[in-house]
């Protein structure tokens, strides 16, 4: 049984600018062992059969976020998706969704990394502390309420899942908003009225309408959805009472 | 950025599908299956003398109220949203439509109870 | 000189390419029926207002044919209503604590889906018991 040599049909939806008025599919059939990876599938491709296929990759190991594509109409890390899961009735890759695709299997990424450096992405101290001071004391219970927010490698595939983000680009993001909110809950930080003065915006957490696929899809369990509609109530409570709260009208 | 005026649109619309959610079903149940086709209750139980009598007393004015008026503003923040969803471009002008409804419907529920004397 | 090109897809028909999104529409879809239903009751409120005669022309409709269909749908709507809210709510929940245990999705979807048995059933017990 394991002489046989499989094959499987891999759709590759290409688009080379300077020849390419549109997109186009592409198919390939790829020999493979039920241990590959759709990414060790493109691999052989470029490797093999068309050296002209362009893909985003590194780790190889789901870490790293940058093999995001979609494979079968769903967004996917290319390297945490087998082929045999797929055979035999093959499989279709294209660019992440909702993002320009620039060649290929690969798309623009500049709006997500503006809009991240945007927010503020790292601890803004609550108390500026020496050295000799020590460390930040955190419980764990403290550690909970931002943790599995951190985990994001941001891979973009909560963009490619998020039909506002498609329909408003303005939308600041199911990623961006989830990090957003993973500094605002650090109890060592305390920069949360920077960064809430995007998050209160119609392109902050109310871009958001509780679809919900973007933490379907996250492939580190961020639940993107949830960083984001808990700010909801926050941000109508400070609505309504911005103006008999001492510094409230400042956000 | 702006701040969003959306949390007021979005409080209305959570109040309404929360008493939406808690009792819609018992109200549509009774009032437009039930008691019009003489099942389990009593067949006068939305007899005028009784619906009048209810919507007289502050707590039955203020009942129907909510629930008429909370009901279209969940759905009109829901319906503007499907506009937007199904690629409706005139964000304002369906806003000013759906929003415009909903505040309608609350003062013509406002002027009919208020009426009940 | 750039030979970039990015290409734009379009959004047309977003909600049908998986059924996740056609969930999603479903659930926001509820929304019509809510408005309907609302009218109707609406309706009921201005004919309550202007005398027996009005109102018994509004019960009358309630009996028709139709408005047993309109209701009969508007029932499963809400109920699929009811159902899709509390499944929405833990997402919008922060994340809590009990007894130094997180509190799970699943506890904040069946407290809901609880209190709505519940509140459903009172209502029905008081409306059963009211009498002029």
């Amino acid at each position: 049984m394991a002489d046989t040599e499989k094959i499987i049909e891999i759709e590759v939806l290409r688009y080379r600018p300077e020849q390419d008025k549109e997109p186009v599919p592409q198919t390939y059939k790829v020999p493979f062992t039920d241990d590959m990876s759709v990414l060790q599938g493109l691999q052989h491709i470029k490797d093999f059969l068309d050296e002209t296929v362009s893909f985003r990759w590194s780790c190889r190991m789901a870490i790293c976020g940058s093999c995001g594509m979609m494979i079968d109409g769903k967004p996917k890390l290319s390297c945490k998706t087998f082929l045999r899961d797929y055979y035999p009735g093959g499989l279709r890759v294209e660019a992440l969704m909702h993002l320009p695709i620039e060649r290929d299997l690969i798309v623009d990424a500049t709006d997500f990394v503006t809009k991240l450096e945007s927010i503020k992405p790292y601890i803004i101290p609550k108390e500026p502390r020496t050295l000799e001071q020590g460390e930040y004391l955190q419980t764990p219970q403290q550690r909970d309420m931002y943790e599995q927010f951190s985990s994001c490698i941001n891979c973009m595939l909560c963009y490619a899942a998020c039909p506002q983000y498609g329909l408003n680009p303005k939308f600041t993001g199911p990623g961006v908003l989830a990090l957003l909110h993973r500094y605002n809950a650090d109890s060592r930080d305390g920069g949360s009225a920077e960064r809430l003065k995007l998050g209160y915006a119609d392109e902050g957490f109310w871009g958001c309408t509780a679809v919900g696929y973007c933490s379907e899809v996250c492939p580190k369990g961020v639940d993107p959805a949830n960083a984001i509609n808990q700010n909801k109530m926050n941000s109508a409570i400070n609505y309504f009472t911005r103006f008999v709260t001492p510094g409230g009208a400042d956000k | 950025m702006k701040r969003s005026n959306e949390p007021i649109f979005w409080s209305l619309f959570g109040a309404g599908g929360m008493l939406a959610a808690l009792i819609g079903p018992a109200l549509v149940f009774i009032t437009g299956i039930a008691v019009p086709h003489g099942l389990i209750f009593a067949p006068d139980t939305m007899s005028y003398a009784n619906m009048h009598a209810f919507a007289q007393n502050w707590v039955g004015k203020i009942f129907l109220f909510a629930v008429v008026a909370l009901f279209m503003w969940h759905a009109a923040h829901r319906i503007a949203i499907l506009a937007h969803d199904l690629g409706v471009h005139a964000h304002t002008a369906t806003k000013v439509v759906c929003y415009g409804l909903a505040l309608l419907g609350t003062l013509v529920a406002a002027y009919a109870l208020l009426g009940i004397a | 000189m750039s030979n970039r090109r990015p290409y734009v897809r379009s959004m047309d028909g977003w909600w049908k390419r998986d059924p996740y999104f056609i969930r999603y529409m479903a659930r926001e879809v509820t929304a019509l029926l809510v408005a309907a239903y609302a009218v109707v009751l609406l309706a009921g409120l201005v004919r309550l207002s202007q005398g027996e005669a009005a109102f018994n022309g509004w019960l009358q409709y309630l009996k028709t044919p139709w408005m047993l269909v309109f209701h009969l749908i508007a029932l499963a709507t809400f109920v699929y209503h009811t159902w899709s809210w509390f499944k929405i709510m833990p997402k919008t929940m922060p994340i809590m604590f009990v007894g130094g245990k997180r509190v799970q999705p699943g506890t904040i979807t069946g407290t809901g889906l609880a209190a709505a048995v519940v509140a459903c059933l009172a209502v029905l017990f008081i409306v059963g018991g009211m009498h002029p």
